[in-house]
């Protein structure tokens, strides 16, 4: 993709002429600005695995960050420049995700990066991004924890999407005895960690709540699967919060779908399973079965924005089977904030951009608007999606309104009293009871 | 009995419309409960089902289980609600009068799950007393299950009808649960039920007795004393479990290490590149489905039986090129060949995902390899099940090809003495080349089964290549009855640590394991004797 925009730069003076290319050129001149507008574009770095265990869910962002770049060109590009993209491939491999970051920052001059999937990913990136003062778009939900200054996170903190799935499970279907079954990595850990203290708030005893953790990539699901079955016969209506990541889902749903467990027995709400990991599974057993996303492929709104998107997404692609999918939609509203960040400062200078940033409105694919917040999380609806059997969700309920994001959870001991503000206090984590900020405030 | 039920349902269609006929309409509390489907609201639709299971109304059945199965459409613009019929003919579903079409503003209803519970429930009340045996059988589950009062009537009724032995129990059952929860049931009543369900004796029963609330204090005992006799009978089906599991996982360990026995343990090739043959396998599978749904779908239920010889081809010749055109000049040289051979499955990786995409393929069960049958209080799956055997007839016709075959016979004498072999007149190289596509097309053959319970994905392999390697290192390398020993220690040892110390602390105990073995025993647990292995 890379070579073949410089093609048509190149072409597109081929065709035009030299002659048009020299006036142009001593237009541009002549007025002094945008002398170099003609031959220059603006470059956006794309850091997403395209080989390696992420290759699975990271290929699809790459492809969304080509396909929003393509469409601002079609419209005129950012400040009359092209945008530019530069992809590379960290290879599912985290120190290289610091390398190819270095990479994009130094040697290709890029205004912003939009990647990462795994927290370890950008945290192994953090380091470089405060060093060289650019920005990251993150888009993927996920534990909190953070509010980095040039970090923008426009994937779901926990209290988007864990909360919210686990408040409809005691209202809607009265649950009262909670599996928490995730992956062992940092993501599942500090989420169960919340999930927990929050459970506990809400009065759900100790011996109610059955933690699990596997390893990645666990496909023997039988013993873990007897046992949800075992803690749910207890006369209690037990529910399963799934954290479990990547390609292990299709494992553990196949064993519940073959052990009979129903979702209107045990329902699993899953935090990590949308229309893409689907693709690869019957959902005939699964349907009813449930997942917390911010946004969903079949949300219809009225103004038809999430219609058009799947279908300029699926024209784009030629792919008329191409599925949308929430990180997607994070990458759309991250993208078009920026846009909008460097249009209104006229500069992609990464410091005047940090700056502009909070308060930028951009509308999500849901109908809604989302907004930054000055803990660079954004404003988002939260969805609650049942299973269908052609790997769509069907939403069953919704948040009245849009959520902010919390950066610091309001669960945890370690952190209910820290903010994120990065307009007033300009700092990350601003401890709010003893007016002090926390480290690395700048 | 699923295939009986669209014509059954049919015929009670037809005669529902003849009754609807002979019914002027009215406008009651049922039309108003019909209407309310329309409205697109989860509580309106469960009030609505509780109102028309109730009603009495001949039409009740057919909408109920046309909600359940999403053919109840509703048109939220004029409030009308149809029922449309597995052939596609419909009916107002207020009225029960034929329609010719419904209109396209109309959609199904939608149901959530506590929705589909009650709908479960409903159906089940009105049909206790169906024809059907199997629906019969069903209608009695589903009222244990929901346990609700309303239902006490219709259980008793149909238990007096009833001549069939399990649907009786079943019945009976029904009826303990309903009486357990039931307020006002004499205390005899209650001790009767706790006495059914500790006869019944399973993971539900125990859930009604611990969730049963507040009773008698006779109740009370006599419930307590049921939960530990079957607390106590759970836990010895729970160790016959954890064997299952275990063989189920040995199975699997044991197909995919099958191969690497062949390549490692008889030529002595460290082939990295192993697990990417079973992703090629799982691949090939997925090929033949493709081809299968879009030409022949009839042959679905075939595709497995059609994917392993070809898997075993695909896998084999790539493994046959692969010995000819690398391994061949690296023989002797265990550090290289493992260096070359693990390039060349990221090589293998990469190119899987160019050609098929980074993400999961869907690879469909067959029906016979779905769900799942009770042996006592444990749950065997079909898929997990028909791997074993599957496993252990690849293993057979393998020992038996390396006995009774003239190429099993070659392979035998060129991996005990090559010169020896060649000798007497065996291509050695020619028997080389052989040996490591019959290792690499066992496993493909290995793909075919693992892609049943795995996901198709170019990272397949890697999860398997480091525990097929344990296994035949732990069993002994050069001997397949080690493999197959190692394998299922390795896997009940493996299910039986898990309950205890949870998945991920297993694994690191059964690694520790291994390596303390090893520091014992380090040709494995079969080793082999002679001049041939010192050499």
């Amino acid at each position: 993709m890379l070579t073949k925009s410089t093609r048509d730069i190149a072409a597109s003076f081929s065709r035009r002429g030299v002659l048009a290319a020299t006036a142009g050129l001593m237009l541009g001149l002549a007025t002094l600005t945008g002398a170099k507008a003609a031959d220059d574009t603006i470059k956006v770095g794309v850091l997403h695995s395209l080989s390696g265990t992420m290759a699975i869910s990271e290929t699809t962002l790459k492809d969304t960050i080509l396909f929003l770049i393509d469409e601002q060109n079609k419209k005129g590009g950012v400040l009359g420049k092209k945008l530019e993209a530069v992809v590379v491939d960290p290879a599912s491999n985290w120190p290289l995700f610091a390398e190819k970051a270095r990479e994009l920052i130094t040697k290709d001059k890029v205004s912003v990066v939009f990647g990462c999937w795994t927290s370890v990913s950008r945290k192994s990136v953090l380091p470089v991004f405060k060093e060289l003062n650019n920005i990251l778009f993150y888009p993927v939900q996920y534990e909190g924890e953070e509010s980095e200054r040039n970090v923008f996170y426009t994937g779901a903190a926990p209290n988007q999407q864990a909360i919210p799935a686990v408040d409809y499970l005691m209202k809607e279907e009265k649950v009262k005895r909670w599996v928490l079954a995730g992956t062992d990595y940092v993501y599942p850990r500090t989420t169960n960690k919340i999930l927990e203290a929050y459970l506990k708030s809400k009065g759900v005893a100790q011996e109610d709540i059955m933690i699990n953790y596997t390893p990645f990539g666990h496909s023997d699901w039988q013993t873990i699967v007897a046992d949800i079955k075992k803690f749910g016969s207890a006369g209690k209506k037990t529910a399963v919060v799934s954290t479990i990541n990547g390609d292990a889902n299709v494992p553990f749903y196949k064993e519940l779908g073959n052990q009979g467990i129903k979702a209107k027995d045990i329902p699993v709400v899953a935090f990590s399973v949308g229309e893409e990991e689907l693709a690869g599974i019957d959902t005939k057993p699964l349907v009813g079965h449930l997942a917390a996303w911010n946004y969903f492929e079949s949300i219809k709104t009225k103004d038809g924005s999430n219609e058009k998107f799947i279908k300029d997404w699926q024209t784009y692609t030629k792919n008329p089977k191409r599925v949308t999918n929430d990180p997607m939609e994070a990458h759309v509203i991250g993208f078009a904030m920026w846009v909008k960040a460097v249009e209104k400062v006229k500069s992609t200078d990464p410091d005047k951009v940090i700056d502009a940033l909070p308060g930028i409105e951009a509308p999500n694919l849901t109908g809604g608007v989302s907004k930054m917040l000055p803990n660079h999380h954004i404003t988002k609806p939260v969805f609650i999606g049942e299973i269908k059997g052609n790997g769509q969700f069907d939403v069953v309920w919704k948040t009245p309104g849009l959520v902010a994001g919390d950066a610091w959870s309001k669960e945890l001991d370690g952190s209910k009293d820290l903010i994120g503000d990065w307009v007033g206090k300009k700092c990350g984590n601003f401890n709010t009871k003893t007016n002090k900020c926390l480290g690395s405030g700048s | 009995m699923l295939a009986n039920l669209p014509a059954r349902l049919c015929s009670l269609l037809l005669s529902l419309f003849l009754i609807a006929f002979a019914l002027p309409a009215f406008a009651g509390p049922f039309e108003d409960a019909v209407a309310k489907f329309a409205n697109d609201d989860f509580s309106d639709t469960e009030e609505a089902v509780g109102v028309i299971a109730s009603s009495g109304n001949k039409l009740a059945f057919p909408i109920i289980s046309a909600l359940q199965d999403g053919r109840l459409m509703a048109d939220p613009d004029s409030k009308k609600v149809y029922v449309t019929g597995t052939d596609g003919k419909s009916i107002d579903a207020a009225t029960g009068e034929a329609v010719t079409s419904v209109p396209d503003s109309a959609s199904a209803v939608r149901l959530n799950n506590r929705l589909r519970r009650s709908v479960d429930a409903a159906l089940g009340s009105l049909t206790l007393q169906s024809p059907d045996v199997g629906t019969r059988l069903q209608a009695a589950q589903s009222v244990f299950k929901s346990h609700e009062e309303t239902a006490l009537e219709a259980v008793d009724a149909a238990l007096a009808k009833e001549s069939n032995k399990s649907v009786k129990t079943a019945l009976g059952e029904a009826r303990a649960a309903i009486l357990l929860f039931k307020p006002d049931a004499t205390e005899v009543e209650k001790l009767e039920a706790v006495a059914t369900l500790k006869a019944r004796g399973d993971q539900e029963a125990m859930a009604l007795l611990t969730g049963m609330g507040d009773q008698p204090a006779s109740v009370t005992k006599a419930a307590a004393s049921a939960i530990s006799s079957i607390q106590s009978s759970l836990a010895v089906w729970s160790t016959v479990q954890n064997a299952w599991y275990g063989l189920s996982l040995g199975s699997v360990l044991l197909l995919a290490a099958i191969g690497l026995a062949i390549t490692f343990g008889v030529m002595g090739v460290i082939n990295m590149a192993h697990g990417e043959m079973v992703m090629i396998g799982a691949y090939t599978t997925f090929v033949v489905q493709e081809v299968i749904r879009t030409r022949y779908p009839g042959l679905f239920d075939y595709s497995l039986l059609i994917a392993v010889p070809l898997a075993f081809l695909v896998a084999g010749a790539i493994g046959v090129l692969i010995e000819r055109s690398i391994i061949r000049f690296l023989y002797g040289r265990p550090l290289e060949t493992l260096l070359a051979t693990w390039g060349l499955s990221l090589v293998l990786q990469q190119a899987v995902r160019t050609m098929f995409g980074p993400t999961n393929r869907e690879v469909g069960n067959p029906s016979w390899m779905s769900g799942a049958f009770e042996l006592g209080q444990i749950t065997i799956t079909y898929n997990r099940l028909w791997i074993l055997c599957f496993t252990l007839a690849v293993f057979a016709i393998l020992l038996a090809m390396l006995r009774y075959t003239a190429l099993g016979l070659e392979m035998r004498a060129v991996t005990q003495n090559r010169r020896m072999a060649a000798s007497m007149g065996i291509a050695t190289s020619r028997v080389d080349a052989l040996t490591f596509g019959l290792g690499s097309g066992i496993a493909g053959i290995a793909g075919v089964a693992l892609s049943q319970i795995d996901n198709v994905s170019p990272n397949l392999g890697q999860s398997y290549i480091i525990d097929s390697f344990m296994v035949v290192v732990f069993g002994g390398v050069g001997n397949l009855w080690g493999t197959l020993v190692g394998a299922f220690t390795l896997g009940i040892a493996n299910k039986f640590l898990e309950p205890v110390a949870g998945a991920v602390l297993g694994k690191i105990a059964i690694l520790v394991l291994i390596i303390l073995f090893i520091q014992k025993r380090p040709r494995g647990l079969f080793a082999l004797k002679g001049r041939a292995v010192e050499a």
